[in-house]
């Protein structure tokens, strides 16, 4: 077993992406995402790292030095958080197109207007459709562990995809857990030196970046849609393959007390350990209620998600984003389309909380629980509402 | 070492194409011709950054490609940034052992959009940071590619499509940004202008980028008949004459002192230049004075820096 240390969630991740042995770092300052980047910046300094780190004029740039070298067969990583995730949002699409395999971490922070600093999925959520493979982290651990699986798995020959983990900014970014440190020789063993299969270096020229006519663009798409799609069994396998060299199981869905459970509450995120507590007080009090908790977003486990959610009477989605003038939030959207194909599913009350930072606590979930649970019986079973609405 | 422009030859130069033949660009295509003639100053050691635009569009459509030198392509605004990676990713690798160490030039390539206009933060931190790398910008004065809109780039008086000749405006109206200044003001080791028209002098100047340690600018106009609505048949003429009437001069910025490459007594009137062009038609005689006027004053005033040598 590694050591474990109480350590800052941004200091940790840093420390992972030191042990992975990345080759260049590209990031620009912003809020939450800094105190990741200024570890790194000490990290190499010190010299305990041998890697190439620059701190560019904008986010913009800072995914595109990491397209160039990652194409030259570079590890290659970035951290960003909201607006500078909007800023460098056109670079997302073209670098799983490319099918370069970078990882990035979003300290996810709500994007503007009015501007806010603090926590919500706003800012991923607006790059959802980017073709990246997309984790969301409850907790410290899970953020350091990810760092490793993201590249075996993103530099996996049959994957070839970038990786984005999502961690809350704030609430899980700048909080300080007990990280389970893993020993590097086994790390350099589960995450060996990248070895791409096309290089950008003059001994076997190739050209990357062509122009796509009509008469070819959806076979690229198509290309890439199986490939996201068919990532799957390997983002199983990389799961595994970690667990069995630390213990720590991951799966795409994770359940809490769902067995039995009529009402589930289905989050993403740090707030999945605040919602555990609030089942554990209505458990007390003798309700039927679980929790289901999406880790993996991208691609989106359908199948995990109708085994664990069908047999349950309701479902409450609490989303961190509106999809202003559509279904609701976006989680909730994708749990109706997994759902709409069964002929006896769950219902589904729809929540967004926790925006722009405003603290949701247990209590807040039993309460959106409560109306849920009021509102489905009362034969409102698709409801949308924005919750602690001051009026 | 920079080869002696008295002694040089074209026929020293390499038969190769890195650039091939093949590609799609317009008849007359000058910023084509800078790209081949870039290609063979530097050889196959080299990895190019490509941003979007005319040579982009021409050059690779899937599944083909002109390029027989390894060729990058993500976007319009950031190709520095992407030939900051590629630096980076081949220094650190190397470093590592993990690639063979040999010299490889990192050549990034924009348009005079993708340079003075939307790629100008990009350009502006990569020099800054000081990456070990060459940048060409191709002028050719205007969005060509997507169908001859007005740059920051375009010369006083030339008709665009954003910048057309109507009945109480007469095309662009704003003078070309001095790029190359912008350049030399991030006190970087190298910065030139060439012209397609004048080979050799391109051919040396490119060489003496990628030689020099730290980020080297170039600016090479690139005549475009699409664009200027002239002859194809003229692009080498007219960028001769672009650079005889000093509209366009030949001047190199070495660790930040002035030279000009090619210097004349006598500047031949504007108006053989523009008189060639249909993007300049509209221009009445008072107009063209005006500009010759402003042509003079900065001809003047870089020869004066070229004297003091600073």
């Amino acid at each position: 077993m590694g050591k474990r240390i109480g350590m800052e969630v941004s200091l940790a991740a840093a420390e992972a992406v030191k042990q992975a042995k990345v080759d260049v770092i590209s990031a620009y300052p912003i809020t939450p995402q800094t105190h990741i980047v200024e570890h790194l910046s000490e990290i190499v300094a010190n010299g305990e790292m041998d890697a190439e780190f620059f701190c560019v004029e904008s986010e913009h740039s800072a995914l595109s030095v990491c397209l160039g070298s990652e194409a030259t067969g570079a590890r290659s990583f970035t951290c960003t958080s909201s607006q500078g995730l909007a800023l460098m949002s056109e670079i997302t699409y073209i670098a799983s197109a490319l099918r370069l395999p970078i990882v990035m971490i979003i300290a996810n922070r709500a994007l503007s207007g009015p501007i806010s600093i603090w926590n919500d999925h706003s800012d991923v959520m607006s790059i959802r459709d980017c073709g990246w493979i997309q984790y969301f982290a409850e907790n410290g651990q899970d953020v350091y562990d990810h760092v490793f699986i993201a590249y075996r798995l993103a530099e996996n020959r049959s994957v070839l995809l970038p990786v984005i983990i999502n961690l809350d900014g704030f609430t899980l970014s700048h909080v300080i857990e007990p990280i389970e440190f893993i020993e590097q020789e086994k790390i350099d063993q589960f995450l060996p030196p990248y070895q791409p299969v096309h290089r950008l270096h003059p001994d076997r020229p190739v050209s990357m970046g062509g122009i796509a006519l009509p008469s070819i663009f959806t076979e690229t798409k198509k290309a890439h849609e199986v490939a996201i799609r068919s990532s799957m069994s390997k983002i199983l396998d990389t799961w595994k393959a970690f667990g069995e060299m630390t213990g720590r199981y991951y799966h795409p869905i994770e359940t809490y007390k769902t067995e039995d459970a009529e009402t589930l509450i289905v989050i993403m995120g740090s707030y999945a350990e605040t919602a555990s507590v609030a089942v554990d007080l209505m458990r007390e009090e003798g309700r039927s209620v679980g929790l289901a908790k999406i880790r993996l977003w991208r691609p989106f486990p359908f199948e995990d998600f109708k085994k664990a959610t069908l047999h349950a009477k309701q479902l409450v989605v609490i989303d961190r984003a509106i999809s202003m003038g559509g279904p609701g939030g976006p989680v909730a959207s994708e749990v109706k389309a997994a759902l709409y194909g069964e002929p006896m599913h769950p219902a589904v009350y729809n929540y967004a909380a926790g925006l722009g930072g405003r603290d949701v606590s247990p209590a807040d979930f039993i309460k959106m629980v409560d109306k849920a649970e009021i509102e489905i019986e009362e034969g409102n079973r698709e409801g949308f509402e924005i919750y602690g609405v001051r009026e | 070492m920079t080869e002696n422009l008295n002694v040089y030859a074209v026929r020293t130069l390499t038969q190769k194409e890195y650039f091939s033949p093949g590609h799609r660009a317009c008849q007359g295509c000058a910023e084509a011709l800078a790209l081949r003639l870039v290609c063979k100053a530097l050889g196959r050691n080299i990895v190019i950054a490509s941003a979007t635009g005319c040579m982009e569009v021409v050059s690779t459509p899937i599944p083909f490609t002109a390029w027989r030198v390894p060729w990058f392509h993500v976007a319009f605004e950031n190709a520095a940034a992407v030939a900051s990676g590629i630096e980076s990713g081949l220094k650190v690798l190397m470093r590592k052992g993990r690639i063979s160490s040999k010299k490889i030039v990192t050549l990034a390539l924009a348009g005079d959009g993708g340079t003075a206009d939307i790629g100008l933060q990009a350009l502006s931190g990569a020099l800054e940071r000081g990456h070990n790398f060459t940048y060409i910008c191709t002028d050719n004065e205007a969005y060509m590619n997507t169908g001859i809109q007005r740059s920051s780039s375009t010369p006083f008086g030339a008709a665009t499509t954003t910048s057309p000749a109507g009945k109480v405006q007469m095309g662009q109206v704003t003078w070309k940004k001095n790029m190359p200044a912008i350049a030399a003001a991030h006190n970087i080791p190298y910065v030139a202008t060439a012209c397609p028209s004048y080979p050799i002098d391109l051919i040396q100047k490119v060489k003496k980028a990628a030689s020099i340690e730290g980020p080297g600018y170039i600016q090479i106009l690139s005549v475009c008949p699409t664009g200027w609505r002239s002859a194809p048949e003229l692009s080498i003429k007219l960028g001769r004459l672009a650079v005889e009437t000093g509209i366009f001069p030949l001047y190199e910025v070495e660790n930040g002192k002035y030279h000009l490459s090619l210097d004349f007594p006598r500047l031949k009137p504007i108006k053989e230049y523009i008189k060639l062009q249909g993007r300049f038609r509209h221009l009445t005689d008072t107009m063209i004075e005006e500009i010759e006027k402003r042509v003079h004053k900065e001809y003047e005033e870089l020869k004066e820096k070229a004297k003091k040598g600073v």
